[in-house]
């Protein structure tokens, strides 16, 4: 181990930053790979930590490598083969070991680093781990993000969200969960798994406002990842659109509006024309998923003439053959209000307060629907309750001026 | 690795001997066992009479006590078992699905505890 020179010499400081931005920008395939290889997260994650202190003094001293992520793999991969032999554990068979050295000695461009990324995020997000931990994980894992960074996405302490991690981890060793990509018959489901993470990333970031850019613009890497090293798949591409027509509104959201009565300046056109063209896309390619139905609800919404509802209910009622939740029934009762009047929409939203009594947005959507009505009372107790169960503070904004526009409480 | 396969159900919710749903349930094992046996992960299992036949034992301060019934008193009860075999959880879990009583029960599984990791 090298010791720091009181004064930091000019070669150091530009190794240093050569290898921050080597693992800002590759962090993800590097952990990927090394823990594809060693099938061990944590293994991989020291490794390559280990790696990292090594290149601060060897760069520092002969020079910038060719390439440096290929020299930090095989850095890493060597430290990997040391310490299990160190260990004496013999538990991967001698010609895994001999794989390994094999890789380790060969001289690795970024190029001709398989990409392992796609693996790494069917792991990450199978199904045997709970939703949390799966975002967690392909956040620490293919993002780079710090556990401190993660445990701020779910406003946790950095201990739990550390445990957290070290626990997923351990189920992936111990249960045998592989490093591969999943058989055809079980392709459509997982990759739901690893869709639902992505996009539950995105929401945490939506949800967060301004103060959730980077998380949404983390969400919107891994979608683009996603579709990059699985072309033509039409889920990829529907959740890819939806993030994106989601996103395009993030400005006009700040503004304090919900999409009804958006300013339409403020939206993304770049990332609206990308998303739409991506459904197109998606749509042509016949085999129709949840997302994709998400996605064309979402353009939908955003339609020139103001949001096409008869075509919204339509496609929610066609997403409840995948996803038949009282959250979708709540939409489509929402879209029956808009096509058929509001006393159709309550009639409606009165079959399922069992199941969203606890939920904002159902009040929400009876206060909107009482209201139209003219039945005040009832509109007011319900906006008070979405108001109570808010989960921002711009929803919270935008329900109290709702409230306060109701007429005035007869004396 | 070796997994256990747990079978947990609510014997309430199991068709009934001699009904035609039975006779399904019988040959869905039937057939699932068929094809762990053709690919050759099948290492054992059993089916376990019903709870009404358990006992359980604990021993407290030296004293042995031995309760009639099962060890929890739950809906669902552990009703047989199978040991296979298998790279991996997802080809567990595979083998885990062909098994009829995941239909109205519920199936664990589980890796067993490897005592010699050097192989």
């Amino acid at each position: 181990m090298s010791t720091a020179a009181p004064s930091a010499s000019a070669s150091t400081i530009a190794a240093s930053k050569a290898l921050e931005a080597v693992l800002r920008a590759d962090k993800g395939r590097l952990i990927s790979a090394l823990a594809y290889r060693l099938r061990d997260i944590s293994l991989a994650e020291e490794m390559l930590q280990e790696a990292s202190i090594s290149a601060l003094a060897h760069w520092g001293r002969a020079g910038l490598p060719a390439s440096p992520q290929g020299w930090l793999l095989r850095v890493a991969l060597r430290r990997a083969i040391d310490r299990i032999r160190a260990q004496g554990r013999a538990s991967r068979g001698a010609a895994d070991m001999a794989m390994l050295a094999e890789e380790e000695a060969s001289e690795m461009t970024t190029e001709a680093i398989p990409d392992a990324r796609l693996r790494m995020m069917f792991t990450c997000c199978h199904p045997a781990l709970e939703l949390k931990s799966r975002v967690a994980l392909t956040l620490r894992v293919i993002c780079g993000l710090t556990t401190a960074q993660i445990a701020a996405v779910f406003l946790d302490n950095e201990t739990t969200m550390g445990q957290r991690i070290t626990r997923a981890k351990t189920k992936i060793a111990q249960a045998g969960i592989g490093f591969a990509i999943p058989a055809r018959e079980d392709w459509p489901a997982r990759l739901q798994a690893v869709l639902t993470s992505v996009y539950l990333i995105f929401t945490r970031g939506y949800a967060a406002g301004p103060k959730g850019a980077d998380l949404c613009g983390e969400a919107l890497f891994l979608a683009r990842l996603l579709a990059q090293l699985c072309p033509d798949d039409p889920e990829i591409e529907g959740a890819l659109a939806l993030v994106l027509l989601t996103d395009a509104r993030a400005a006009a959201r700040a503004a304090g509006a919900m999409i009804t009565n958006q300013d339409r300046a403020l939206w993304d056109s770049a990332k609206l024309d990308e998303g739409l063209a991506l459904i197109d896309t998606a749509l042509a390619r016949g085999r129709v998923g949840p997302f994709q139905i998400k996605a064309a609800v979402a353009a939908c919404h955003m339609a020139d003439g103001g949001p096409d509802w008869p075509q919204i209910g339509a496609l929610l009622t066609a997403l409840l053959q995948f996803e038949d939740t009282p959250v979708v029934r709540l939409s489509i009762a929402v879209a029956l209000g808009e096509v058929q009047g509001p006393q159709a929409a309550l009639t409606m939203l009165a079959g399922l307060t069992v199941d969203l009594d606890d939920y904002g947005p159902y009040h929400a959507a009876r206060a909107d629907m009482a209201a139209r009505l003219g039945q005040n009372d009832a509109a007011r107790m319900a906006y008070q309750r979405a108001i109570d169960l808010a989960e921002t503070p711009q929803d919270a904004c935008f329900l109290t001026k709702a409230l306060q526009n109701l007429p005035a409480i007869r004396a | 690795m070796k997994y256990m396969i747990l079978i947990y159900n609510d014997p309430a919710l199991e068709p009934a001997y001699g009904t035609p749903e039975f006779g399904a349930m019988m040959q869905g094992f039937f057939e699932a066992n068929q094809v762990m046996q053709a690919d050759g992960v099948l290492l054992g299992g059993e089916g376990l009479k019903g709870v009404e036949t358990a006992t359980s034992l604990r021993i407290r301060g030296g004293k042995t006590e031995t309760m009639d019934g099962p060890f929890a008193e739950t809906r669902e009860h552990l009703g047989g078992y199978y040991i296979v075999e298998v790279p991996d959880l997802d080809t567990a879990l595979k083998y885990a699905a062909m098994l009829p009583a995941a239909a109205f029960g519920t199936i664990e599984v589980r890796p067993l505890m490897d005592y010699n990791p050097a192989g």
